[in-house]
């Protein structure tokens, strides 16, 4: 049981960890976008679910209600991440920002409407 | 590229909606908000439940078409298909997780990653199915949904070229056969 | 288990001091609106591991629902906010245009 909790923990950590080294690393704004919005969800939802499960070690009604709750975070980050990502990257692009592209015209043949 | 998006909030709640009163979305939104009171509170005296009673009828009754507008004999079906969906969806995410981990911890990064924005048409018509189908491309990693116009017209960032490619794919038709719109 | 949960939540505050590098030096509003919503993504579990710390997790799982609830309302606020700012970062994104 402890060790579910202690593998889920160290997972959502490698992903936040991959997260922040992405945010870091990334050339420009656009790509950013990319591992701070979805690698955290990820991430924070691995550690949750962990904490919620060894939250009920003890087990009763309320330690069942607090589990629940906390997987109501999980349900609500879910629907926040991506909407705050789409807003960035709406504000983004309103702002006028233009993403940054791989110029070489052999690649860029697949980018037509499908 | 940078049209303006279209406000999904306007669309939902047109004028010929606001007017009639369904009591299936009513009690709907009823048992909705009052399972979220009852989580949130954990407490079962009798006052604090009278009071949850209250809230969540008088927040059910302002609100009952914002969340279920029209209520349809195939919503259950559609609530189930849902369901039946949000697993295959996870394990999506964790595929596409590792793939973008392995992208981010590559030494030489800058040549492997190819951002550019690729534009394709669905034929999803319902605000619901486009919005679930926007954040589940977003969710996705690799790729981020840009603007999506109510005409099912989607724009989409994508980190290189291999998340790109099968973009519209599997996913849309997941989406399209839980709404029944192909 | 505590220390375990103690170390876990160390390294997530060393996360968040490396997200606000971005927050502190990033070229563009929007890039340190990003490194925002990292360092309250973190938090929320953050706020979970310290209400085990203190084994006080009913009253601290509510803290984080509504930083979670918060920390959406900040980002969308002030993304929001910058639509208007047409042309703020004329400087700023002219140096990214290529790949390196």
């Amino acid at each position: 049981m402890n060790l579910f909790v202690v593998i889920c923990l160290c997972i959502g950590f490698l992903f936040l960890l991959g997260g922040t080294v992405g945010i870091i690393r990334m050339p420009d704004f656009y790509t950013r976008l990319h591992p701070a919005g979805k690698l955290d969800t990820l991430g924070l939802f691995a550690m949750v679910s962990g904490l919620a499960v060894y939250n009920l070690h003890h087990f009763s009604f309320g330690a069942l209600l607090l589990s629940v709750k906390m997987m109501l975070i999980v349900f609500f980050v879910f629907h926040s991440i991506p909407t705050a990502t789409h807003a960035i990257v709406d504000a983004g692009m309103r702002a006028g920002l233009s993403p940054l592209t791989r110029k070489k015209p052999s690649q860029l043949q697949g980018t037509g409407e499908k | 590229m940078a049209q303006s998006p279209p406000n999904i909030c306007d669309s939902v709640q047109s004028e010929e909606h606001k007017k009639k009163f369904s009591f299936v979305s009513f009690f709907l939104t009823f048992i909705l908000m009052f399972f979220t009171w009852v989580v949130l509170s954990g407490n079962f005296s009798t006052l604090l439940i009278s009071l949850g009673v209250i809230s969540s009828l008088l927040v059910a009754w302002f609100f009952h078409d914002l969340l279920f507008p029209d209520v349809t004999s195939r919503y259950p079906g559609l609530f189930f298909g849902f369901i039946a969906y949000i697993p295959w969806l996870i394990w999506e995410i964790v595929k596409a997780n590792f793939h973008l981990m392995f992208l981010i911890f590559h030494p030489r990064m800058k040549e492997l990653i190819d951002p550019h924005i690729t534009v394709f048409q669905t034929n999803l018509t319902s605000d619901l199915s486009i919005t679930i189908l926007a954040n589940s491309i977003t969710l996705t990693p690799g790729t981020i949904t840009v603007t999506a116009t109510a005409d099912g017209l989607f724009s989409v960032h994508a980190i290189d070229r291999r998340s790109a490619d099968d973009l519209p794919g599997t996913m849309l038709s997941k989406v399209a056969d839980i709404y029944g719109e192909k | 288990m505590n220390t375990f949960f103690l170390c876990i939540s160390l390294g997530l505050c060393f996360l968040m001091f490396v997200s606000f590098y971005r927050c502190l030096m990033g070229p563009t509003i929007l890039d340190r609106l990003i490194g925002v919503n990292a360092i309250g993504t973190k938090t929320v579990v953050l706020l979970l591991l310290i209400g085990f710390l203190y084994e006080r997790v009913d009253m601290f799982v509510d803290i984080a629902l509504a930083y979670g609830f918060l920390n959406f309302v900040a980002v969308i606020a002030a993304s929001r906010y910058f639509h208007k700012r047409k042309g703020l970062y004329e400087g700023s994104f002219k140096e990214t245009k290529e790949i390196s």
